[in-house]
């Protein structure tokens, strides 16, 4: 196992590595084009060529791309254009809404998901299972900005239940979070429906397998089976799905911060594209790609955790 | 039971997304009125004969504007469908039919692209080159590639391994023979089915990227960016957030339905057990 | 005194998406204290599920008829409760496939012992422990290292011995073996059959052996079943029926079977046709195929005739007793 975590920590690395050269190359192709941006159409020649001066744009590709990496390590990530401030606190204090909202959105979808794909699979082919795939089939079919938008009318609008938007801080926890549940529920409706039906495909084919006959055999009933046996065996596809769709819960919670006019992350770089703050949405996005990468690495290893056989095999 | 679901499925997703189709194509010709069109003095009209959906916050009639808000939805859908199924089939084929370190490098580089979803790249791409369809379209289509390729892979995998791929080979008939004639007819309904959920996907990335200001541009009349105007005048007139999320919705339960229908009519091996 | 499990006019009728099918038809046998009974017959023959049906695992919607008294009490219409309590303790089960038959991500340990904390109230380590015994009673080598490992890390003939183990740990009375040495090397499968027969002896364990290999059931069985399209063709000692069948179908099967001693090139034996799937025609479940058909046998259901302790389900089963 301890072997096989290393395996899994060098390749992390390496894909983080990766994924830093791919941000940076996208974002700064043509080097004049930041400072280009930054200043608009109308800027004269010689302003672009100062600011890009001033900016270090005109050093090589590759120069920049280490300065970058260094900074980060250190802690630097260089001066939001448009704020005038370093981006390091920034990108940090957007984190910690869409940090919290990404998980709770997750929890919700995960406990949901389970409820309902275990329910689905027990009564496959029965109403209740119909009922559920019909259920997950509507949840995927809904933007979960609309479904914002919704729940903003619902709650917000007509009974003034919660906050239409906003975010108090987390110096009250509570008014804080009670601010993050209804993103959370548009967030986390959405995946619940794609994860209740990978845990029921995934469900019935463990129920169907043979050793869940043997455990029969040995007397254990049926829910102690399902349980104790069919489940955990079920889980590896669902851990892996939930870890690749946690990519598109980051990116669904942009949108839905924008709903909610949270400070979080999306909002950040939102923002900082119509500023033209591109330093800012470089960091931004390479941050949301350590998150990803990073929390599909937890997967593996949970995984790995899970089921003996992955351990063996190599990375 | 599981007979008669899928062809509900099928029937269900072929209307709907018949409808959609259909809707869009109809925009071309005729609507009630230009969507373009401001009224003012009859803003924030309720539903009637006139108005079926009402106006807006801008006296536009909200039906034309659904209406001709699906050329939008079906245009980045079919282009960037597209250009995941052309790029991905290619990447999938000079995998398989290279192998080695060829193989195994593209398929990472497909693991990679997807930590990086639609939305995120066209934040990428936009901040870099300015809003627009195109750069929307661009970063839905690339991250259709990955799915496309490994399926393209696999199948091509399984293809040349078999005794008829063999000998053809050694009658002398190069790759490109042999991706034609058997690869491609095999990968083909699994990529149908594919194209249909990745249609749906496109759809809803469209949306949401025109709701952030990132997609189309005004005067294009999108559903995306619909609900943001609604959104904005949420306290006024509630009611117009309904319309464009339904339209949303539907056409893309519709595509989904259609992909599941698709999937147990084509080859309800592939599905295994339901 | 009564057999340990008297099953009388058992029948059973599985669910298809077209409705019901008859599978097993008036099967009837019964099993002394410590004695084996081998159920003999081509796939589909119903033997698995007669076998299911005395655990009480059958597939969801199968009706059962008729009878099934374990130790005195009727199995059928128990409620699921109180054939868990059965199930591993007082009836065990060996299925044919031991690579898929084991949870991959449990240890095996864990696994064997389970009957034990579920029956015997044992904490896990305890029946951890048990479990290592019972690991070494099947005459695995190293039965610590064996517990502690995951099913994929034993051999074919390992994972056998650990499903065995898994069986007489509450020390059953029955046990029922389908096809348990199918699935493994031919050198293996012999080992394994003498150690449920050694286990078998030292506890006096009934065994119902269910195959399709004769030899399997020759060397281990005190009194055989042969059953064809859900009918018991024959029944009886092992001996009379092997060595003096009195049905057609057993002797076909007899002599389908390859004889070291015959010519080079000379061709196998086989029962021409194909297993009836029409259950419910009238009359003789193997008229046709059976080179001894009559009219009668298309039309009227074979009897049951007794020669002592042998049964023959056959129109001319009186005929055969002469030829032999």
């Amino acid at each position: 196992m301890f072997l096989y975590g290393l395996q899994r920590l060098a390749v992390f690395v390496a894909t983080l590595l990766f994924a830093s050269l791919i941000v940076f190359a996208v974002m700064n192709i043509l080097p004049g084009n930041a400072a280009e941006t930054m200043l608009g159409a109308t800027a004269t020649p010689e302003a672009v060529a100062a600011l890009a001066h001033k900016l270090g744009l005109d050093q090589p590709f590759y120069l920049r791309y280490l300065q970058w990496i260094g900074g980060a390590l250190r802690g630097d990530l260089g001066v939001s254009y448009a704020y005038g401030s370093p981006i390091g606190p920034l990108i940090a204090s957007s984190l910690a809404v869409s940090g919290p909202l990404a998980i709770m959105a997750m929890a919700l979808a995960a406990v949901l998901a389970l409820a309902a794909g275990v329910y689905a699979a027990d009564r496959r082919g029965r109403m209740g299972d119909a009922l559920v795939m019909g259920a997950s089939q509507v949840g995927l079919a809904v933007p979960n900005f609309w479904l914002a938008i919704l729940l903003v009318i619902v709650f917000a609008v007509t009974f003034r239940l919660a906050p239409a938007g906003g975010f108090p801080g987390w110096g009250d926890p509570l008014r804080a979070i009670g601010a993050l549940i209804l993103p959370a529920v548009s967030l986390g409706v959405v995946q619940a429906s794609i994860l209740t039906r990978v845990t029921r495909s995934s469900l019935i084919e463990a129920l169907n397998e043979d050793f869940m006959r043997t455990a029969r055999a040995k007397g254990v009933s049926r829910r102690r089976a399902l349980w104790r046996h069919a489940l955990p065996n079920a889980l590896v596809p669902i851990l892996t799905i939930m870890g690749l769709q946690f990519a598109n819960l980051i990116a669904g919670a942009i949108v839905v911060e924008n709903v909610f006019v949270l400070p979080g992350l999306g909002r950040l770089m939102l923002q900082s594209i119509s500023n033209r703050d591109t330093l800012v949405v470089e960091n931004a996005v390479m941050l949301t790609a350590v998150m990803v990468i990073g929390l599909n690495f937890i997967v593996d290893l949970v995984c790995a955790a899970i089921d003996p056989r992955l351990r063996t095999q190599g990375a | 039971m599981s007979l008669s679901r899928g062809s509900l499925s099928l029937w269900l997703g072929i209307a709907l997304t018949g409808a959609l189709i259909a809707m869009a194509i109809l925009s071309y010709g005729w609507t009630p009125y230009s969507p373009a069109a401001i009224d003012i003095p009859h803003k924030f009209a309720s539903p009637s004969a006139a108005h079926w959906f009402g106006t807006d916050n801008l006296g536009r009639d909200v039906a034309s504007r659904i209406i001709s808000g699906a050329r939008i939805s079906i245009l980045v859908g079919v282009v960037a469908v597209g250009i995941g199924l052309i790029f991905g089939v290619v990447l999938g084929l000079v995998a398989s039919f290279w192998g080695g370190l060829v193989e195994d490098a593209a398929m990472k580089l497909s693991d990679f692209i997807f930590a990086f979803p639609a939305l995120l790249s066209a934040i990428m791409l936009t901040s870099t080159y300015g809003p627009g369809v195109l750069n929307a379209i661009i970063a839905i289509g690339v991250y259709n590639i990955p799915v496309i390729a490994k399926i393209t892979r696999a199948t091509s995998n399984g293809v040349l391994a078999r005794e008829y791929a063999l000998a053809a080979r050694a009658a002398g008939r190069g790759p490109f023979a042999i991706a034609f004639d058997h690869v491609l007819p095999n990968i083909a309904p699994a990529l149908i089915v594919q194209a249909t959920i990745q249609f749906a996907i496109a759809i809803l990335a469209e949306a949401a990227l025109s709701y952030l200001g990132l997609g189309a541009q005004p005067p294009q009349a999108s559903w995306g960016r619909m609900l943001a105007e609604a959104q904005a005048v949420l306290y006024n007139k509630p009611s117009l957030a309904i319309y464009p999320g339904v339209a949303i919705a539907v056409s893309v339960l519709g595509l989904n339905l259609l992909g599941d229908g698709l999937r147990d009519a084509l080859d309800p091996k592939l599905r295994g057990r339901r | 005194m009564s057999a340990l499990i008297e099953v009388s006019d058992l029948s059973i009728d599985v669910a298809t998406p077209l409705g019901h099918e008859r599978i097993v038809s008036r099967a009837g046998f019964a099993i002394e204290e410590g004695e084996a009974l081998g159920v003999v017959g081509e796939s589909g023959s119903g033997k698995t599920m007669t076998a299911l049906a005395v655990m009480g695992l059958l597939p969801e919607g199968a009706r059962v008829g008729g009878s099934i008294r374990f130790e005195g009490r009727e199995l059928i219409g128990l409620s699921e409760n109180e054939m868990l309590a059965l199930r591993g303790d007082r009836i065990a089960m060996i299925f044919q496939e031991p690579m898929t038959a084991l949870n991959p991500l449990l240890r095996v340990g864990e696994q064997v012992g389970e009957p034990l904390v579920l029956h015997r109230g044992l904490s896990r380590a305890a029946a951890f422990a048990e479990a290592v015994k019972l690991l070494g009673h099947v005459r695995l080598a190293d039965p610590e290292r064996a517990a502690r490992s995951y099913p994929f890390g034993l051999s074919g003939g390992e994972r056998q011995r650990a499903m065995i183990a898994m069986a007489i740990g509450c020390s059953p009375r029955l046990i029922i073996a389908d096809e348990p040495t199918t699935a493994l090397d031919v050198t293996v499968q012999a080992r394994i059959l003498d150690l449920i027969d050694g286990l078998r002896r030292e506890s006096r364990m009934a065994l119902l052996l269910v195959s399709h290999d004769l030899a399997v059931i020759a060397g281990r069985c005190d009194r055989v079943i042969v059953m064809y399209a859900g009918l018991i063709m024959e029944s009886g000692p092992v001996g009379s029926v092997l060595n003096a069948p009195r049905n057609p179908y057993t002797r076909a099967l007899l002599g389908a079977r390859p004889s070291p001693g015959a010519p080079r090139g000379a061709r196998l034996k086989t029962i021409p046709g194909g297993p009836s799937r029409r259950r419910d025609a009238a009359g003789c479940p193997f008229a046709g195929r059976c080179e001894l058909t009559l009219d009668v046998c298309r039309t009227t259901p074979p009897p049951e005739v007794a020669f002592g302790a042998q049964m023959s389900r056959c129109h001319r089963a009186r005929e055969l007793g002469q030829a032999a």
